[in-house]
Protein backbone atom coordinates (compact mmCIF):
# COMPACT_ATOMS: atom_id res chain seq x y z
CA UNK A 1 0.00 0.00 0.00
CA UNK A 2 1.55 3.25 -1.31
CA UNK A 3 1.52 6.18 1.76
CA UNK A 4 -1.59 8.24 0.34
CA UNK A 5 -3.75 4.50 0.99
CA UNK A 6 -2.71 4.70 4.07
CA UNK A 7 -3.60 8.30 5.50
CA UNK A 8 -6.58 7.53 3.18
CA UNK A 9 -7.36 4.24 5.08
CA UNK A 10 -6.80 6.78 8.26
CA UNK A 11 -8.92 9.06 7.56
CA UNK A 12 -11.44 6.84 7.09
CA UNK A 13 -11.21 5.29 10.04
CA UNK A 14 -14.21 6.33 12.44
CA UNK A 15 -12.56 5.78 15.63
CA UNK A 16 -9.23 8.15 14.06
CA UNK A 17 -11.51 10.65 12.89
CA UNK A 18 -13.17 11.97 16.02
CA UNK A 19 -9.53 11.54 17.86
CA UNK A 20 -8.27 13.83 15.55
CA UNK A 21 -10.81 16.29 15.49
CA UNK A 22 -10.50 16.57 19.27
CA UNK A 23 -6.67 16.51 18.74
CA UNK A 24 -6.68 19.57 16.55
CA UNK A 25 -9.46 21.51 18.50
CA UNK A 26 -7.12 20.91 21.91
CA UNK A 27 -4.06 21.87 20.17
CA UNK A 28 -5.36 24.92 18.34
CA UNK A 29 -6.80 25.91 22.30
CA UNK A 30 -4.52 24.86 25.00
CA UNK A 31 -1.98 27.29 23.51
CA UNK A 32 -4.13 30.17 23.95
CA UNK A 33 -4.42 30.28 27.28
CA UNK A 34 -0.88 28.90 27.76
CA UNK A 35 0.01 32.17 26.20
CA UNK A 36 -1.30 33.85 29.22
CA UNK A 37 0.02 31.59 31.79
CA UNK A 38 3.31 32.27 30.70
CA UNK A 39 3.08 35.93 30.49
CA UNK A 40 2.41 35.61 34.03
CA UNK A 41 4.54 33.21 35.05
CA UNK A 42 2.53 31.03 36.21
CA UNK A 43 3.19 28.00 33.56
CA UNK A 44 2.82 25.65 36.57
CA UNK A 45 -1.59 26.39 37.15
CA UNK A 46 -2.38 23.99 34.03
CA UNK A 47 -0.40 21.12 36.13
CA UNK A 48 -2.00 22.02 39.70
CA UNK A 49 -5.63 22.28 37.88
CA UNK A 50 -4.57 18.67 36.02
CA UNK A 51 -4.68 17.32 39.92
CA UNK A 52 -7.32 18.07 41.00
CA UNK A 53 -8.94 17.64 38.06
CA UNK A 54 -8.15 13.94 39.09
CA UNK A 55 -10.13 14.25 42.08
CA UNK A 56 -12.89 15.54 40.46
CA UNK A 57 -12.91 12.15 37.73
CA UNK A 58 -12.78 10.06 41.27
CA UNK A 59 -16.00 12.09 42.63
CA UNK A 60 -17.69 11.77 39.38
CA UNK A 61 -17.09 8.29 39.42
CA UNK A 62 -18.17 8.20 43.48
CA UNK A 63 -21.49 9.61 42.44
CA UNK A 64 -22.18 7.82 39.03
CA UNK A 65 -21.73 4.69 41.38
CA UNK A 66 -24.24 5.37 43.71
CA UNK A 67 -26.99 6.81 41.25
CA UNK A 68 -25.87 3.50 39.31
CA UNK A 69 -25.12 4.80 36.03
CA UNK A 70 -23.75 3.09 32.87
CA UNK A 71 -20.69 3.70 32.20
CA UNK A 72 -19.07 3.96 35.81
CA UNK A 73 -17.09 6.71 34.99
CA UNK A 74 -20.46 8.72 32.80
CA UNK A 75 -19.78 11.82 35.49
CA UNK A 76 -15.99 11.63 35.42
CA UNK A 77 -15.53 14.34 32.69
CA UNK A 78 -18.43 16.70 33.99
CA UNK A 79 -16.96 16.28 37.93
CA UNK A 80 -12.95 17.12 36.66
CA UNK A 81 -15.25 19.88 34.79
CA UNK A 82 -16.53 20.90 38.27
CA UNK A 83 -13.52 20.53 40.46
CA UNK A 84 -10.92 21.79 37.55
CA UNK A 85 -13.09 25.24 37.92
CA UNK A 86 -13.15 25.25 41.47
CA UNK A 87 -9.65 24.45 42.16
CA UNK A 88 -8.75 27.24 39.72
CA UNK A 89 -10.48 29.75 41.63
CA UNK A 90 -9.15 28.64 44.59
CA UNK A 91 -5.38 29.17 43.46
CA UNK A 92 -6.83 32.84 41.98
CA UNK A 93 -8.10 33.91 44.94
CA UNK A 94 -5.48 32.90 47.20
CA UNK A 95 -2.97 34.47 44.85
CA UNK A 96 -5.07 37.19 45.45
CA UNK A 97 -4.97 37.85 48.64
CA UNK A 98 -1.39 36.95 48.99
CA UNK A 99 -1.86 34.73 52.02
CA UNK A 100 0.35 32.15 50.73
CA UNK A 101 2.80 32.32 48.20
CA UNK A 102 1.67 31.34 44.66
CA UNK A 103 4.21 28.68 44.35
CA UNK A 104 2.99 27.37 48.05
CA UNK A 105 -0.42 27.12 47.32
CA UNK A 106 0.35 25.43 43.88
CA UNK A 107 2.02 22.67 45.44
CA UNK A 108 -0.91 21.65 48.28
CA UNK A 109 -2.71 21.29 45.02
CA UNK A 110 -0.81 18.89 43.42
CA UNK A 111 -0.61 16.83 46.56
CA UNK A 112 -4.30 17.20 47.58
CA UNK A 113 -5.39 16.49 44.02
CA UNK A 114 -3.53 13.35 43.25
CA UNK A 115 -4.28 12.03 47.10
CA UNK A 116 -7.29 12.65 47.31
CA UNK A 117 -8.01 11.28 43.67
CA UNK A 118 -6.47 7.71 44.49
CA UNK A 119 -8.42 8.22 48.08
CA UNK A 120 -11.69 8.29 46.48
CA UNK A 121 -11.47 6.38 43.57
CA UNK A 122 -10.78 3.22 45.88
CA UNK A 123 -14.14 3.59 47.91
CA UNK A 124 -16.06 4.42 44.92
CA UNK A 125 -14.65 0.77 44.06
CA UNK A 126 -12.63 1.58 41.56
CA UNK A 127 -8.86 0.46 41.14
CA UNK A 128 -6.09 2.89 40.16
CA UNK A 129 -5.78 1.05 36.62
CA UNK A 130 -9.41 2.90 36.20
CA UNK A 131 -7.49 6.52 36.96
CA UNK A 132 -4.56 5.51 34.25
CA UNK A 133 -6.66 6.28 30.90
CA UNK A 134 -7.03 10.03 33.19
CA UNK A 135 -3.83 10.05 33.72
CA UNK A 136 -2.10 9.42 30.71
CA UNK A 137 -4.98 9.89 28.11
CA UNK A 138 -7.55 7.62 26.48
CA UNK A 139 -7.91 9.97 23.29
CA UNK A 140 -8.80 6.38 21.24
CA UNK A 141 -12.26 5.94 23.43
CA UNK A 142 -13.56 9.24 22.41
CA UNK A 143 -17.02 8.97 22.20
CA UNK A 144 -19.46 11.04 19.30
CA UNK A 145 -20.81 12.85 22.56
CA UNK A 146 -16.76 13.39 23.92
CA UNK A 147 -16.30 15.19 20.17
CA UNK A 148 -19.25 17.83 20.53
CA UNK A 149 -18.42 18.89 23.98
CA UNK A 150 -14.95 19.02 23.16
CA UNK A 151 -15.77 21.87 20.29
CA UNK A 152 -18.17 23.50 22.71
CA UNK A 153 -15.57 23.88 25.65
CA UNK A 154 -12.50 24.63 22.78
CA UNK A 155 -15.18 27.96 21.10
CA UNK A 156 -15.22 28.72 24.72
CA UNK A 157 -11.88 28.62 25.31
CA UNK A 158 -10.72 30.09 21.75
CA UNK A 159 -13.75 33.28 22.21
CA UNK A 160 -12.61 34.29 25.41
CA UNK A 161 -8.68 33.94 24.86
CA UNK A 162 -8.88 35.67 21.43
CA UNK A 163 -11.76 37.96 21.38
CA UNK A 164 -10.32 39.87 24.65
CA UNK A 165 -6.37 39.18 23.77
CA UNK A 166 -6.19 43.04 24.58
CA UNK A 167 -7.49 42.98 28.12
CA UNK A 168 -5.86 39.87 29.08
CA UNK A 169 -2.63 40.77 27.92
CA UNK A 170 -2.96 44.07 29.89
CA UNK A 171 -3.68 42.53 32.70
CA UNK A 172 -1.33 39.84 32.37
CA UNK A 173 1.91 42.11 31.19
CA UNK A 174 1.36 44.62 34.41
CA UNK A 175 -1.13 43.76 36.98
CA UNK A 176 -0.62 46.97 38.66
CA UNK A 177 -0.86 49.32 35.86
CA UNK A 178 -4.49 47.60 34.80
CA UNK A 179 -5.43 48.24 37.97
CA UNK A 180 -4.45 51.85 38.26
CA UNK A 181 -6.23 51.68 34.60
CA UNK A 182 -9.67 50.70 36.23
CA UNK A 183 -9.82 47.22 34.47
CA UNK A 184 -11.92 44.81 35.96
CA UNK A 185 -8.68 43.09 36.63
CA UNK A 186 -10.23 40.72 39.56
CA UNK A 187 -13.11 39.57 36.96
CA UNK A 188 -10.73 39.21 34.13
CA UNK A 189 -8.01 37.23 36.36
CA UNK A 190 -11.38 34.64 37.49
CA UNK A 191 -11.84 34.66 33.76
CA UNK A 192 -8.64 33.40 32.84
CA UNK A 193 -8.55 30.97 36.04
CA UNK A 194 -12.12 29.24 34.66
CA UNK A 195 -11.04 28.62 31.26
CA UNK A 196 -7.66 27.65 31.81
CA UNK A 197 -9.52 24.79 34.25
CA UNK A 198 -11.83 24.19 31.31
CA UNK A 199 -8.51 23.90 28.77
CA UNK A 200 -7.26 21.30 30.61
CA UNK A 201 -10.67 19.16 31.42
CA UNK A 202 -11.20 19.30 27.53
CA UNK A 203 -6.59 18.21 27.18
CA UNK A 204 -7.24 15.46 29.64
CA UNK A 205 -8.74 13.28 27.39
CA UNK A 206 -5.98 13.64 24.72
CA UNK A 207 -2.74 13.19 26.93
CA UNK A 208 -3.93 12.75 30.49
CA UNK A 209 -3.84 14.80 33.50
CA UNK A 210 -0.19 14.33 34.09
CA UNK A 211 1.20 15.72 30.83
CA UNK A 212 -1.83 18.28 30.29
CA UNK A 213 0.20 21.29 30.88
CA UNK A 214 2.96 20.76 28.25
CA UNK A 215 0.09 21.15 25.74
CA UNK A 216 -0.59 24.66 27.20
CA UNK A 217 3.09 25.75 27.61
CA UNK A 218 5.38 23.92 25.47
CA UNK A 219 3.67 25.21 22.09
CA UNK A 220 4.56 28.66 23.77
CA UNK A 221 7.90 27.78 24.72
CA UNK A 222 8.71 27.25 21.27
CA UNK A 223 6.75 30.45 19.87
CA UNK A 224 8.99 32.50 22.35
CA UNK A 225 12.12 31.29 20.69
CA UNK A 226 11.03 32.46 17.00
CA UNK A 227 8.35 35.41 18.01
CA UNK A 228 9.66 39.27 19.50
CA UNK A 229 5.51 40.14 19.87
CA UNK A 230 2.86 38.78 21.52
CA UNK A 231 0.33 38.44 18.56
CA UNK A 232 3.52 36.46 16.16
CA UNK A 233 4.31 34.07 20.17
CA UNK A 234 0.33 33.23 20.21
CA UNK A 235 0.40 32.55 16.49
CA UNK A 236 3.10 29.95 16.14
CA UNK A 237 1.85 28.34 19.67
CA UNK A 238 -1.44 27.31 18.30
CA UNK A 239 0.58 26.38 14.98
CA UNK A 240 2.60 24.41 16.56
CA UNK A 241 -0.45 22.93 19.32
CA UNK A 242 -2.00 21.73 16.09
CA UNK A 243 0.95 20.06 13.98
CA UNK A 244 2.06 18.60 17.84
CA UNK A 245 -1.00 17.04 18.45
CA UNK A 246 -2.22 15.89 14.84
CA UNK A 247 1.09 14.46 14.13
CA UNK A 248 1.39 13.02 17.63
CA UNK A 249 -1.78 11.15 17.42
CA UNK A 250 -1.38 10.07 13.19
CA UNK A 251 2.02 8.36 14.65
CA UNK A 252 0.33 6.10 16.86
CA UNK A 253 -1.82 4.96 14.19
CA UNK A 254 1.08 3.17 12.51
CA UNK A 255 2.99 2.52 15.38
CA UNK A 256 1.83 0.92 18.84
CA UNK A 257 2.50 3.97 21.10
CA UNK A 258 0.89 6.35 23.62
CA UNK A 259 -0.52 9.06 21.85
CA UNK A 260 -0.60 11.26 24.68
CA UNK A 261 3.33 11.35 25.42
CA UNK A 262 4.25 10.72 21.78
CA UNK A 263 2.59 14.78 21.34
CA UNK A 264 4.73 15.91 23.96
CA UNK A 265 7.83 14.52 22.83
CA UNK A 266 6.83 15.72 19.70
CA UNK A 267 6.10 19.38 20.66
CA UNK A 268 9.70 19.05 22.79
CA UNK A 269 11.27 17.90 19.44
CA UNK A 270 9.82 21.09 18.27
CA UNK A 271 11.31 23.10 20.96
CA UNK A 272 14.42 21.63 20.47
CA UNK A 273 14.80 22.08 16.30
CA UNK A 274 13.82 25.72 17.09
CA UNK A 275 16.33 26.02 19.58
CA UNK A 276 18.71 24.92 17.10
CA UNK A 277 17.59 26.52 13.85
CA UNK A 278 17.16 29.91 16.16
CA UNK A 279 20.37 31.80 14.98
CA UNK A 280 19.30 30.92 11.64
CA UNK A 281 15.31 32.24 11.81
CA UNK A 282 15.84 35.36 13.39
CA UNK A 283 13.91 38.52 12.07
CA UNK A 284 17.36 40.86 13.08
CA UNK A 285 20.34 39.04 13.26
CA UNK A 286 22.57 41.01 15.31
CA UNK A 287 25.67 41.54 13.21
CA UNK A 288 25.98 44.72 12.02
CA UNK A 289 23.05 46.20 14.77
CA UNK A 290 24.49 47.27 17.82
CA UNK A 291 22.65 46.59 20.45
CA UNK A 292 23.27 50.06 22.98
CA UNK A 293 21.80 53.46 22.56
CA UNK A 294 23.82 56.09 21.41
CA UNK A 295 24.18 58.30 24.34
CA UNK A 296 27.26 60.35 25.76
CA UNK A 297 28.87 58.86 28.29
CA UNK A 298 28.15 59.46 32.49
CA UNK A 299 31.62 59.29 33.61
CA UNK A 300 34.82 60.71 31.95
CA UNK A 301 37.11 58.04 30.94
CA UNK A 302 40.92 58.58 29.96
CA UNK A 303 41.00 56.38 26.84
CA UNK A 304 44.56 55.22 25.71
CA UNK A 305 46.46 57.16 23.70
CA UNK A 306 44.49 60.60 24.43
CA UNK A 307 46.81 61.56 27.42
CA UNK B 1 -9.49 75.87 39.63
CA UNK B 2 -11.25 72.43 39.79
CA UNK B 3 -9.50 69.82 42.20
CA UNK B 4 -8.06 66.67 40.35
CA UNK B 5 -6.93 65.08 42.91
CA UNK B 6 -8.19 64.66 46.53
CA UNK B 7 -6.85 62.66 49.34
CA UNK B 8 -8.16 62.39 53.04
CA UNK B 9 -7.46 60.79 55.76
CA UNK B 10 -5.68 58.22 53.79
CA UNK B 11 -4.31 55.30 55.46
CA UNK B 12 -2.59 52.08 53.62
CA UNK B 13 -1.45 49.19 55.84
CA UNK B 14 0.87 46.78 53.69
CA UNK B 15 1.99 43.36 55.70
CA UNK B 16 0.64 44.13 59.09
CA UNK B 17 2.86 47.48 59.28
CA UNK B 18 0.65 50.80 58.46
CA UNK B 19 2.84 52.57 55.62
CA UNK B 20 0.82 55.82 55.41
CA UNK B 21 -1.22 57.55 58.42
CA UNK B 22 -3.51 59.84 57.58
CA UNK B 23 -1.96 61.29 54.42
CA UNK B 24 -4.13 64.62 52.96
CA UNK B 25 -3.30 66.01 49.72
CA UNK B 26 -5.30 68.46 46.87
CA UNK B 27 -3.83 69.04 43.63
CA UNK B 28 -5.38 71.72 41.50
CA UNK B 29 -6.20 71.43 38.04
CA UNK B 30 -2.68 72.26 36.05
CA UNK B 31 -0.86 72.21 39.04
CA UNK B 32 3.03 70.17 39.10
CA UNK B 33 3.63 68.52 42.25
CA UNK B 34 6.62 67.07 43.55
CA UNK B 35 6.20 63.88 46.38
CA UNK B 36 9.07 63.81 48.00
CA UNK B 37 10.69 61.77 50.89
CA UNK B 38 13.81 59.12 52.04
CA UNK B 39 13.29 55.80 50.91
CA UNK B 40 10.55 53.86 52.82
CA UNK B 41 8.76 57.00 53.33
CA UNK B 42 5.79 55.82 52.23
CA UNK B 43 5.98 57.97 48.59
CA UNK B 44 5.73 55.15 45.93
CA UNK B 45 2.78 53.41 48.33
CA UNK B 46 1.18 56.58 48.64
CA UNK B 47 0.98 57.09 44.55
CA UNK B 48 0.06 53.49 43.87
CA UNK B 49 -2.56 54.13 46.35
CA UNK B 50 -4.25 57.57 44.90
CA UNK B 51 -4.92 55.36 41.60
CA UNK B 52 -6.00 52.31 43.58
CA UNK B 53 -3.29 49.53 42.86
CA UNK B 54 -2.57 49.34 46.81
CA UNK B 55 -6.10 48.90 48.66
CA UNK B 56 -6.86 51.54 51.49
CA UNK B 57 -8.15 50.75 55.12
CA UNK B 58 -9.13 54.49 55.96
CA UNK B 59 -9.85 57.45 54.09
CA UNK B 60 -10.42 58.57 50.91
CA UNK B 61 -9.50 59.39 47.15
CA UNK B 62 -10.88 61.33 44.80
CA UNK B 63 -9.83 61.64 41.03
CA UNK B 64 -11.79 64.25 38.85
CA UNK B 65 -14.33 64.61 41.96
CA UNK B 66 -15.23 60.98 41.35
CA UNK B 67 -14.62 58.33 44.35
CA UNK B 68 -12.06 55.72 43.44
CA UNK B 69 -13.71 52.91 41.36
CA UNK B 70 -15.51 52.24 38.22
CA UNK B 71 -16.74 55.88 37.82
CA UNK B 72 -13.12 57.57 37.31
CA UNK B 73 -12.52 58.70 34.38
CA UNK B 74 -9.77 56.96 34.02
CA UNK B 75 -9.17 57.44 30.12
CA UNK B 76 -7.88 60.91 31.82
CA UNK B 77 -5.71 59.59 33.77
CA UNK B 78 -1.90 58.20 33.11
CA UNK B 79 -0.05 56.02 35.49
CA UNK B 80 3.98 55.26 34.78
CA UNK B 81 4.82 53.05 37.41
CA UNK B 82 8.37 52.34 39.15
CA UNK B 83 9.46 49.61 37.22
CA UNK B 84 12.92 47.99 36.30
CA UNK B 85 11.54 45.78 33.28
CA UNK B 86 8.71 46.87 31.22
CA UNK B 87 9.26 42.89 30.01
CA UNK B 88 6.64 39.98 31.53
CA UNK B 89 7.12 36.41 30.88
CA UNK B 90 6.22 36.16 26.54
CA UNK B 91 8.07 38.64 24.01
CA UNK B 92 5.81 41.55 23.45
CA UNK B 93 6.83 44.85 21.03
CA UNK B 94 7.34 48.36 22.51
CA UNK B 95 4.33 49.06 20.49
CA UNK B 96 1.97 46.04 22.21
CA UNK B 97 2.53 47.49 25.40
CA UNK B 98 1.78 50.95 24.52
CA UNK B 99 -1.11 49.98 22.90
CA UNK B 100 -2.44 48.17 26.48
CA UNK B 101 -2.69 52.03 27.96
CA UNK B 102 -5.21 52.51 25.59
CA UNK B 103 -7.68 50.21 27.24
CA UNK B 104 -9.48 51.28 30.64
CA UNK B 105 -12.22 50.85 33.20
CA UNK B 106 -14.72 50.85 30.32
CA UNK B 107 -12.97 50.34 27.15
CA UNK B 108 -11.20 46.27 26.61
CA UNK B 109 -11.11 46.17 23.53
CA UNK B 110 -8.37 49.00 21.78
CA UNK B 111 -10.16 52.18 19.39
CA UNK B 112 -9.54 52.23 15.93
CA UNK B 113 -6.19 53.73 14.80
CA UNK B 114 -4.90 52.16 18.10
CA UNK B 115 -1.67 51.54 16.58
CA UNK B 116 -0.86 54.99 15.24
CA UNK B 117 -1.56 56.55 18.34
CA UNK B 118 0.94 53.87 19.92
CA UNK B 119 3.88 54.95 17.68
CA UNK B 120 2.87 58.51 18.59
CA UNK B 121 3.04 58.44 21.92
CA UNK B 122 6.10 56.25 21.19
CA UNK B 123 7.48 59.00 19.48
CA UNK B 124 7.47 61.62 21.87
CA UNK B 125 9.65 59.82 24.36
CA UNK B 126 11.62 59.53 21.23
CA UNK B 127 11.38 55.69 20.83
CA UNK B 128 9.05 55.87 17.16
CA UNK B 129 11.73 53.65 15.57
CA UNK B 130 11.80 50.58 18.05
CA UNK B 131 7.81 49.92 17.89
CA UNK B 132 8.14 46.84 16.76
CA UNK B 133 11.36 45.46 18.56
CA UNK B 134 10.71 43.45 21.98
CA UNK B 135 10.83 45.27 24.90
CA UNK B 136 12.74 42.97 26.55
CA UNK B 137 15.35 44.01 24.33
CA UNK B 138 15.88 47.35 25.04
CA UNK B 139 17.38 48.84 27.49
CA UNK B 140 16.71 49.88 30.75
CA UNK B 141 15.63 53.69 30.41
CA UNK B 142 14.53 52.63 27.12
CA UNK B 143 12.16 50.31 28.63
CA UNK B 144 11.34 52.97 31.49
CA UNK B 145 10.31 55.49 28.38
CA UNK B 146 8.14 52.84 26.93
CA UNK B 147 5.90 53.12 30.29
CA UNK B 148 5.87 56.91 29.76
CA UNK B 149 4.81 56.22 26.60
CA UNK B 150 1.80 53.93 27.74
CA UNK B 151 0.53 56.30 30.22
CA UNK B 152 0.50 59.10 27.39
CA UNK B 153 -0.78 57.56 24.99
CA UNK B 154 -4.45 58.03 26.09
CA UNK B 155 -3.69 61.39 26.18
CA UNK B 156 -4.08 62.18 29.71
CA UNK B 157 -5.06 65.49 31.86
CA UNK B 158 -3.04 63.64 35.05
CA UNK B 159 -0.17 62.77 35.11
CA UNK B 160 1.27 60.40 37.69
CA UNK B 161 4.43 59.77 37.76
CA UNK B 162 6.57 57.11 40.19
CA UNK B 163 10.68 57.97 39.73
CA UNK B 164 10.85 58.37 36.36
CA UNK B 165 14.47 59.65 36.22
CA UNK B 166 15.63 57.03 38.55
CA UNK B 167 18.71 55.49 37.23
CA UNK B 168 18.33 57.12 34.14
CA UNK B 169 21.28 58.88 32.65
CA UNK B 170 21.46 62.73 32.55
CA UNK B 171 20.72 63.66 28.87
CA UNK B 172 17.37 61.45 28.92
CA UNK B 173 16.33 63.15 32.00
CA UNK B 174 16.40 66.73 30.25
CA UNK B 175 14.96 65.37 27.39
CA UNK B 176 12.20 63.91 30.13
CA UNK B 177 11.88 67.37 31.33
CA UNK B 178 11.65 69.37 27.95
CA UNK B 179 8.82 66.45 27.18
CA UNK B 180 7.20 66.81 30.41
CA UNK B 181 7.27 71.24 30.08
CA UNK B 182 5.54 70.54 26.96
CA UNK B 183 2.62 68.43 28.89
CA UNK B 184 2.07 71.11 31.44
CA UNK B 185 2.44 74.02 29.19
CA UNK B 186 -0.68 72.38 27.80
CA UNK B 187 -2.33 72.32 31.04
CA UNK B 188 -1.67 68.56 32.50
CA UNK B 189 -1.46 68.60 35.96
CA UNK B 190 1.51 66.00 37.32
CA UNK B 191 1.62 64.54 40.57
CA UNK B 192 5.86 62.90 40.73
CA UNK B 193 7.67 60.73 43.14
CA UNK B 194 11.01 61.78 43.04
CA UNK B 195 14.16 61.22 44.98
CA UNK B 196 15.29 64.96 44.52
CA UNK B 197 14.65 67.68 42.11
CA UNK B 198 17.28 66.87 39.45
CA UNK B 199 16.22 68.23 36.01
CA UNK B 200 12.53 68.72 37.35
CA UNK B 201 13.27 71.80 39.66
CA UNK B 202 11.71 74.45 37.09
CA UNK B 203 8.94 72.32 36.41
CA UNK B 204 7.99 71.79 40.41
CA UNK B 205 6.58 74.91 42.39
CA UNK B 206 5.10 72.48 44.87
CA UNK B 207 6.64 70.40 46.83
CA UNK B 208 5.11 67.33 49.56
CA UNK B 209 7.47 65.72 51.62
CA UNK B 210 6.32 62.60 53.30
CA UNK B 211 8.44 61.28 56.68
CA UNK B 212 6.77 57.98 58.26
CA UNK B 213 4.06 57.83 56.25
CA UNK B 214 3.42 61.72 57.88
CA UNK B 215 3.19 64.79 55.47
CA UNK B 216 5.86 66.84 56.89
CA UNK B 217 5.58 69.82 54.53
CA UNK B 218 3.41 71.11 51.91
CA UNK B 219 4.66 74.06 50.35
CA UNK B 220 7.43 75.46 47.69
CA UNK B 221 10.21 73.45 47.23
CA UNK B 222 12.64 72.67 50.01
CA UNK B 223 16.43 73.17 50.04
CA UNK B 224 18.51 69.99 49.89
CA UNK B 225 19.58 68.53 53.38
CA UNK B 226 23.07 69.78 54.46
CA UNK B 227 25.94 67.29 52.16
CA UNK B 228 23.44 67.23 49.34
CA UNK B 229 23.39 70.58 48.60
CA UNK B 230 26.82 70.98 47.38
CA UNK B 231 27.32 70.50 43.59
CA UNK B 232 29.46 68.15 43.74
CA UNK B 233 28.15 65.64 45.98
CA UNK B 234 27.47 62.12 44.16
CA UNK B 235 24.32 61.21 43.17
CA UNK B 236 22.70 59.74 40.20
CA UNK B 237 21.04 62.67 39.45
CA UNK B 238 22.69 65.29 37.80
CA UNK B 239 21.23 68.72 38.51
CA UNK B 240 21.49 71.14 35.50
CA UNK B 241 18.86 73.86 35.41
CA UNK B 242 20.48 75.61 33.24
CA UNK B 243 19.36 73.41 30.46
CA UNK B 244 16.19 72.51 31.79
CA UNK B 245 15.29 76.27 32.11
CA UNK B 246 15.31 76.91 28.84
CA UNK B 247 12.75 73.57 27.63
CA UNK B 248 10.21 75.58 30.27
CA UNK B 249 8.89 77.38 27.43
CA UNK B 250 8.70 74.69 24.85
CA UNK B 251 5.38 74.06 23.13
CA UNK B 252 3.25 70.59 23.61
CA UNK B 253 4.91 69.75 20.14
CA UNK B 254 8.01 69.42 21.48
CA UNK B 255 10.05 65.71 21.00
CA UNK B 256 12.27 63.95 23.40
CA UNK B 257 15.46 64.48 21.77
CA UNK B 258 18.86 62.66 22.11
Amino acid sequence: MSVVDEVVGMLGDPFMQRALVVAALVGLAAPVIGTYLVQRRLSLLGDGIGHVALTGVALGWLVGNAMELTPHDALAVPGAVVAAVVGAVTIELVRQHGRTSGDVALALLFYGGIAGGVLIISQAGGTNANLVGYLFGSISTVSTGDVWLTVVLAGLVLGVGLGLRSALFAISQDEEFARASGLPVRALNLLVAVVAALTVTVAMRVVGVLLVSALMIVPVAVAQLVASSFRRTMGVAMATGVVATVAGLSTTYWYDASPGATIVVLALAMYALAAAARPFVRRRPSGPHDPHPQLDDDVQVATPGSR
Amino acid sequence: MTEVVRAQGLRVDLGGATILHGVELAVDDGEVVGLLGANGSGKSTFVRALVGAVPSQAGSVRLFGTPLGRDVPWHRIGYVPQRVSAAAGVPATAAEVVTSGLLHGRRLVPPRGARRRSVEALAVVGLADVADRAVRELSGGQQQRVLIARALVRRPDLLLLDEPVAGVDLPSQEAFARALAGLVAAGTTVVVVLHELGALQPLVRRCVVLRHGRVIHDGAPPRPSPGHDDPHHEHVHPHDAALADEAGGLVPAVRWQE
